[in-house]
């Protein structure tokens, strides 16, 4: 068969000379524009929120300057204040945090990506992903009516008969402070270490593990030889985005961590964090005290930043590891 | 014997064949007898019977998708490593069956090892690292591990090469260098049989031609199966070849007569470059 030749459809298919001018691609420039404005937005909004932050503790900061965060008084009545106590509760009750949630979430991470069979994964993933999505004050009420008496009952006389010894059990503990407040937070971190763990051992390159066990690794061999040495730095990132949420979490520790401006090696002992003190005096304060919780939230703001921004790369790296398994 | 010799789809021709030795009538390592694969609910080989030569090359050749990769795999137990992977049926090791109860594949690997199609060399290890990671693995602490090292780089003819830059990087070899690191992380643990999955398809013509150099040399010591789409490949190191089709075995030949007289006209269509 004789195929047309591109010389019998000229005129067909060349009506007459195309314009070079013209508007065909609005479209696309008005989606371009468009998305730039909103995202343009966004960042305005974090500008004007830090300016702002920076404006309204303004008073504080020339009054106590560096010594804020090195002083522990807060008195309302001689407008003194320091944020050293909720520095030390921010930092302990997200490190006891950590310690508790890490090799639980770590441990979760390697089920579903390694050991879980694949009809299990689906389900157990979303279920511990749905840990994430209750509210924090629901945390908060449960810890209250729940966690409370469990912790003073069972949990505090246990810990004081074993390890009573040690400085960070003493005191009276009625269920309330640094303890359940950790513990608290640790339940809230772990969906989000847990399931970007989960992610980032899934990106190890399938290769490694089927290397190892062609070897005659065992499963647990070849995850602990191969694919954990290989994704380092993306878990120490999921660790990182766990703490960032661990240190700017507000309204479940504020229920249970007792709320006392306070610095005490003893875990039993109440005390508050950063976030708590702003949530529960923001609303009667004024002036002076106003501008110190301001601040307080700004040293936060700063602390939460830099975790993020350092875990995000961590697990950015991890993404683009020689020979990685995930091609973006 | 060119070892490049183009492929072409349209060589009508059978391919001429120099076998490596003559094939002697050899005693057969392992066998499968009614294997058969899944993932998931398809089936990827459909009832395969086929002998392995004992210290012999056996070349396993068919078009993509025919279950070659599939096979080879499970003659490790690698192929359940698959998530929804199964296989059925007896693959005998020494006329013991893999497949049996209460065997471990993790002792079925340290008897059967595996060169993978894309070089994998552990990336957080050094060469020598690399070598010794299969003793490691198992808990053995071999008394002398320069010398293993040594021995398993010679080999594979990488001694030369990297002898002086042991604890550098295993991947910071070439693709060809790293595929022979690989081959020997498999010989350091003294395996009975070494499977190869395509090992030269993400290798170069010249990378490629020293890997079947090292087949020949150390096929007279090692049962060897090797998966190939090359045929060439297969008619330059292989003693037997084998032709899978659709998760089928079409033939099993000693490879000179399979490229001379094929039985089947299937494996005739395959080899002269009618299909696949």
């Amino acid at each position: 068969m004789k195929r047309p030749s591109a010389h019998d459809t000229e005129v067909a298919i060349r009506p007459a000379r195309r314009p070079l001018f013209g508007d065909v691609n609005l479209g696309d420039r008005l989606a371009q524009s468009g998305g730039a404005l909103i995202a343009g937005i966004v960042v305005v909004i974090l500008a004007a929120l830090v300016l702002q932050m920076i404006q309204a503790s303004t008073p504080a900061f020339s009054k106590f300057g560096l010594g804020f965060l090195f002083s522990s008084k807060w008195d309302p009545v001689k407008d003194d204040y320091g944020a050293l106590p909720f520095l030390y509760g921010t930092v302990v009750s997200s490190i006891g945090a950590l310690i508790i949630a890490v090799p639980v979430a770590f441990g979760v991470a390697i089920f579903l990506s390694e050991l879980a069979p694949s009809w299990l994964r689906g389900p157990v993933g979303f279920t511990i992903e749905l840990l994430a999505a209750i509210p924090s004050v629901v945390y908060g009420l449960w810890g209250i009516f729940v966690l409370k008496p469990f912790m003073a009952e069972y949990v505090g006389p246990v810990l004081k008969s074993t390890l009573g010894w040690l400085p960070l059990f003493q005191g009276p503990y009625d269920g309330l402070g640094m303890l359940t407040g950790a513990l608290i937070l640790s339940i809230m971190i772990l969906p989000t270490i847990a399931s970007i763990s989960r992610d980032v051992l899934r990106a190890a390159p399938p290769t490694l593990r089927e290397g190892a066990l062609a070897l005659g690794a065992t499963r647990w061999e070849a995850i602990r030889y191969a694919v954990l040495p290989n994704v380092r730095s993306g878990l120490v990132g999921a660790v990182l985005l766990g703490l960032g949420r661990a240190l700017g979490e507000t309204m479940a520790i504020t229920m249970v961590i007792g709320n006392k401006v306070d610095i005490s090696a003893s875990l039993f002992e109440k005390s508050s964090t950063m976030a708590s003190q702003i949530a529960n005096q923001y609303s009667e304060a004024s002036d002076m005290q106003l501008a110190a919780l301001t601040e307080i939230a700004l040293v936060l703001f700063a602390v939460t930043l830099l975790f993020n921004v350092g875990a995000r790369i961590l697990v950015w790296r991890t993404g683009r590891m020689p020979g990685g398994g995930r091609s973006a | 014997m060119s070892m490049m010799m183009a492929q072409s789809k349209s060589e009508s021709q059978p391919i001429p064949v120099t076998p490596p030795r003559a094939a002697v009538a050899p005693g057969i390592k392992m066998e499968a007898k009614g294997l058969k694969a899944w993932f998931g609910k398809s089936q990827a080989l459909k009832g395969i019977d086929l002998p392995l030569a004992e210290n012999q090359v056996t070349a396993i050749i068919g078009p993509s998708g025919c279950g070659k990769s599939t096979f080879v795999r499970c003659l490790n137990r690698m192929h359940e490593v698959v998530p929804g992977a199964h296989a059925t049926g007896t693959v005998t090791l020494d006329g013991a069956d893999i497949y049996g109860a209460g065997t471990d594949p993790v002792l079925v690997r340290r008897r059967v090892g595996m060169v993978f199609q894309k070089p994998n060399p552990f990336p957080t290890m050094s060469i020598r690292e690399n070598v010794l990671a299969g003793l490691r693995l198992n808990g053995r602490r071999p008394a002398d591990a320069a010398a293993l090292v040594e021995t398993s780089l010679r080999q594979v003819a990488l001694w030369d090469e990297v002898k002086d830059r042991l604890d550098r990087a295993g991947t910071s070899l070439s693709g060809g260098q790293q595929q022979r690191l690989c081959i020997a992380r498999a010989l350091a643990l003294e395996p009975e049989v070494l499977l190869m999955d395509e090992p030269c398809s993400a290798l170069d013509p010249i990378a490629t031609a020293r890997i079947e150099e090292l087949i020949h040399e150390i096929g007279q010591r090692y049962t060897i199966v090797i998966v190939t789409h090359n045929m060439q490949q297969a008619a330059r190191v292989s003693h037997y070849t084998a032709f899978f089709y659709m998760g089928e075995l079409i033939e099993h030949a000693p490879t000179d007569r399979m490229f001379t007289q094929p039985s089947n006209p299937k494996t005739e269509d395959y080899i002269t470059g009618r299909f696949g």
